[in-house]
C-alpha cells in the first residue's frame, strides 16, 4: 500500500438507501493510468462522484486514501485542493461567469495565491492551442449553450490549466464525433505526459484510449470489481463483451 | 447525506457601513408641522409657487392614510424622522478639492474619484439632503446639456421647464408618501438633454444618508427632449442606524418623441431602512425607456418603477433583481401602462431570497382599449437560497383590448446541488460556489450595468452570500 496516490478500500455507497457499491477496493500509483469499464448501472459513475465526494452518495463503510491521507470525509473542494480532478459527464452551465475567469478563480482558490493576468492569458492560450480551441472560448459563460463536444474539451481544458495529481474521466468520449475525441485524446496525452498525471478512466467504449499507455484494467460489474487485468482486457472485452464475467 | 436546514450568519457589511460623526448644524426638532414646512421652504429659498406646494402637499399628506396592501411599515414613527439635514459648511462644489475632508472620506471610500478617473460625464453626489460635489463635464455642458441640483436649476434658466412637470407625473395625491415627498423634499438632480443630443457617456449621481434619524427625499428631474438619448446612473448606499430611517425619493422621467432613456439604479440601503420610493416615466410616440434596477439592502422597500407607454410606438423596458436577506421584506416589481397603440413592454426580473427574507414580485400591466396592437410580456425567476426564505409573485394584469398580446411567466427555483459540486469539484468553497451562482442568476442586471457598477454589484451579492453555509 506504500507510495499509492489513490487507494481505495472496502468502499460501500449508497444512494438513497439504494446500494450502488458494495465493496471496491483500487490501488493506483502516481502516474498510473487505470481503466474501469463495466456494463451499465454497475455503479462506475458513482465510484468517481464518491472519491470526489458527492454529498447526494452515502459513504457506508470503507476508506478512500489519497497521497497517504485519508480523505473519506474530506469536502469536495478540499480534496480538489489536494489534487483531485474530476471530468464531468454531464458538465453544469453556469451563467455569469466565463470559462476564462473560471479557470482563474479556481486555479487562485487551489494555490491560494494570485495569478497575473498576463501569465494567465499565456497559459491559456497554450492550453487551448493543444485542443484546437479558438481563444473566444474563454469569453463564453461557462458551459452556457456549449455543444455535448464543447462542454467535454472544456472539460480537458481545466484539466490542464488546473493540473491536478489525479483525474478521473467520467465517460469523456461519450456522445463525441471521431474529431472530437481525437482533440480530447491529445488534450489528455498532453496530461500525462507533460504534467505527469494520473489517470482513472471510466468509459464505455476505448477510442480514447488508444493512445495511452494502460496500465490496469478493472470490471465493475454490480458494485464489485470482479476482475482486473492489464491493457488487453481491453480488447478481449471490445471483442467478447462483460459476459464473462456476468455469467458466472 | 441528508443536509439540515441552512443556517445563515448576519452578513458582515462592515465595507459599507460607516459613517461620520453627526456634527449637522441644521436639525428641526422632529416631528412634521406648517412651521417646519415654512422653515424648509425659507432654507431652501424656494420660489413662491413652490412654496404653496410644500404646504398643499402637507394638507395632503395628514389626510391620506397610509398603505395597508404592502409589507408591514409600522415601525415608521412618522414623529421621529427628522426631516431634513444637511452637512455643514456644504454648498455646491464644482472641484473635488472644495469638498470638505470628511465629507470627501465617505465618497472616498465608496469609491467615488475613481468612478470620475475613469471617466463619468458628471457626478451630483448627494450627502443627507444637500448636493455638496457636482461637476459636469465641459464636452456635456456644451452640447447643451443641464446637468444641476434642482434647487438651483428653480432660479435658473430652465426655471418654467421645471415649473411645468415638477410632481406633474407624480403627484402628492398619488399616496401618503408622494405627499411628503411633495412637503419636504430637498436635494437631487435636474437633466435637460436638448432635442437630437446623444449624451453618449452615463450621468451619475450617488445618493446617501448620513444622520440618524433623518429621512431623504431627494428629487430627480429628467427631461430627455425629441430624439435624445441619455444613460442616468443613480447609485444607493446608507450607513447602518438603529433609528427607523425612511426614503421617500422621487423620480420623474420624460421622455420625448423618439427619443430614448436608461435609468439605471443600484440601491444598498441599511438594513433598517424604509425604502418608499416613487419613480415614474412617461415616453412620448416612438420614445424608449429602459430602467435597469438592482435593489438591495434596506427592512422594507415598495419599489415599482412605472412607465407610461402615452405615444404611439413607444416602448418599455425593465430589467431587474431584488435581493431580500435577514429581516428584510422586499416588494419590488414594475408598473406598465400602455394608452396608445403598437406599444410594447417587457419585464424581466429575478428575486433572491435568503435567511428569511422574504421578497415578492409586483407587478401591474394595464393595456387600455386604445393601445390597439400593444404588446407585453412579463418573466420574473425567484431563487431561494434556503428552506426558510420565502418568494411570491403577484402579477396583475388589466387588458381591455382584444388586440393585444401577452404574455407572463414565472419560475421559482433553489440552488442546484449539482450545479454547487461541479464548482466545489474546481476547488471553490461551498460560499463560494454559491456566491457565483447567485451572482449567475442575477446576471439580467449585471450584463445591463456599466463594468464598475457591474463588479460593484457581484460585490454585494459576494457580501450578502457570505457566511451561507448550509
Amino acid at each position: 500500500m506504500d507510495n499509492n496516490l489513490l487507494e481505495v478500500k472496502d468502499l460501500h455507497v449508497n444512494v438513497e438507501d439504494k446500494d450502488i457499491l458494495k465493496g471496491v477496493d483500487l490501488s493506483l500509483k502516481p502516474g498510473e493510468i487505470h481503466v474501469i469499464m463495466g456494463p451499465n448501472g454497475a455503479g462506475k459513475s458513482t465510484l468517481g462522484y464518491s472519491i470526489m465526494g458527492n454529498p447526494k452518495y452515502n459513504l457506508s463503510k470503507g476508506q478512500i486514501f489519497f497521497d497517504g491521507e485519508d480523505i473519506t470525509d474530506e469536502d469536495t473542494d478540499k480534496k480538489a485542493k489536494k489534487g483531485i480532478f474530476l471530468s464531468f459527464q454531464n458538465p453544469i452551465e453556469v451563467p455569469g461567469i466565463t470559462l476564462g475567469n473560471f479557470i482563474r478563480n479556481a486555479l487562485e482558490q487551489q494555490t491560494e495565491k494570485k495569478i497575473r493576468l498576463w501569465d494567465f492569458k499565456k497559459q491559456m492560450k497554450g492550453a487551448l492551442e493543444v485542443l484546437n480551441m479558438d481563444m473566444s472560448y474563454a469569453e463564453r459563460d461557462l458551459n452556457v449553450g456549449f455543444s455535448g463536444g464543447e462542454k467535454k474539451k472544456a472539460e480537458i481544458l481545466q484539466l490542464l490549466m488546473l493540473k491536478p495529481k489525479l483525474a478521473i474521466l467520467d465517460e469523456t468520449d461519450s456522445g463525441l464525433d471521431v474529431d472530437a475525441v481525437r482533440t480530447v485524446s491529445i488534450g489528455i496525452e498532453e496530461y500525462v505526459k507533460n504534467i505527469g498525471g494520473s489517470l482513472l478512466i471510466i468509459t464505455h467504449s476505448t477510442k480514447i484510449l488508444e493512445a495511452l499507455k494502460v496500465d490496469k484494467v478493472h470490471v465493475l460489474v454490480d458494485g464489485r470489481i470482479v476482475k482486473t487485468g492489464d491493457a488487453d482486457l481491453v480488447d478481449y472485452i471490445n471483442e467478447n463483451g462483460f459476459s464473462f464475467v456476468t455469467e458466472n | 447525506m441528508a443536509k439540515d436546514k441552512t443556517i445563515v450568519e448576519d452578513v458582515n457589511r462592515s465595507m459599507y457601513d460607516f459613517r461620520n460623526e453627526d456634527k449637522d448644524a441644521y436639525r428641526f426638532e422632529e416631528g412634521l408641522t406648517h412651521d417646519i414646512v415654512e422653515q424648509l421652504s425659507k432654507e431652501k429659498n424656494d420660489p413662491e409657487w413652490m412654496r404653496e406646494f410644500r404646504h398643499k402637499s402637507l394638507d395632503l399628506f395628514n389626510e391620506i392614510q397610509m398603505p395597508d396592501w404592502g409589507p408591514s411599515i409600522d415601525g415608521l414613527d412618522m414623529d421621529n424622522i427628522v426631516t431634513y439635514v444637511r452637512p455643514k459648511d456644504s454648498k455646491m462644489s464644482a472641484t473635488w478639492e472644495e469638498v470638505p475632508d470628511e465629507i470627501k472620506d465617505t465618497f472616498e471610500r465608496l469609491g467615488i474619484p475613481q468612478a470620475e478617473r475613469e471617466g463619468l460625464a458628471g457626478v451630483g453626489a448627494q450627502y443627507d439632503s444637500e448636493l455638496v460635489y457636482h461637476n459636469v463635464k465641459k464636452e456635456v455642458a456644451d452640447q447643451g446639456v443641464v446637468y444641476s441640483d434642482l434647487e438651483s436649476a428653480l432660479w435658473g434658466e430652465h426655471a418654467d421647464l421645471i415649473k411645468d412637470h415638477f410632481m406633474k407625473l407624480i403627484t402628492p395625491n398619488d399616496h401618503k408618501f408622494a405627499a411628503l415627498h411633495g412637503a419636504v423634499w430637498s436635494g437631487g438632480s435636474f437633466v435637460y438633454v436638448p432635442p437630437g443630443v446623444t449624451v453618449e457617456i452615463p450621468l451619475q449621481s450617488y445618493f446617501r444618508l448620513n444622520a440618524p434619524g433623518a429621512g431623504q427625499f431627494e428629487h430627480t428631474l429628467i427631461i430627455v427632449d425629441k430624439g435624445a438619448n441619455l444613460h442616468f446612473i443613480e447609485g444607493c448606499s446608507a450607513p447602518k442606524y438603529n433609528i427607523a430611517n425612511l426614503h421617500a425619493g422621487a423620480v420623474e422621467l420624460f421622455v420625448g418623441e423618439g427619443a430614448k432613456l436608461r435609468y439605471s439604479t443600484i440601491e444598498n440601503w441599511s438594513k433598517n431602512m424604509y425604502n418608499l420610493n416613487t419613480k415614474r416615466a412617461k415616453v412620448e410616440k416612438d420614445g424608449r425607456i429602459e430602467w435597469v434596477s438592482g435593489s438591495f439592502g434596506s427592512h422594507v422597500s415598495y419599489l415599482y418603477p412605472e412607465s407610461r407607454l402615452v405615444g404611439e410606438n413607444s416602448t418599455s423596458e425593465f430589467t431587474g433583481v431584488t435581493f431580500a436577506g435577514k429581516g428584510q421584506n422586499l416588494d419590488t416589481g414594475c408598473k406598465v401602462f400602455q394608452s396608445a397603440p403598437n406599444t410594447s413592454s417587457f419585464i424581466n426580473t429575478r428575486s433572491i431570497s435568503k435567511d428569511g427574507g422574504i421578497s415578492t414580485f409586483r407587478s401591474s400591466v394595464v393595456i387600455t382599449a386604445n393601445a390597439k396592437n400593444s404588446k407585453s410580456a412579463v418573466n420574473c425567476e425567484s431563487l431561494m437560497v434556503d428552506d426558510i426564505s420565502r418568494s411570491d409573485t403577484i402579477p396583475a394584469m388589466d387588458i381591455r383590448t382584444p388586440y393585444a398580446d401577452v404574455g407572463h411567466e414565472a419560475k421559482i427555483g433553489r440552488i442546484s446541488d449539482d450545479a454547487v459540486f461541479y464548482l466545489m469539484s474546481r476547488g471553490l468553497s461551498e460560499e463560494e460556489a454559491k456566491a457565483l451562482i447567485v451572482s449567475g442568476f442575477a446576471d439580467n442586471v449585471s450584463k445591463e450595468l456599466p463594468l464598475e457598477y457591474a463588479v460593484e454589484m457581484n460585490n454585494l451579492i459576494r457580501l450578502e452570500m457570505k457566511g451561507s453555509i448550509g
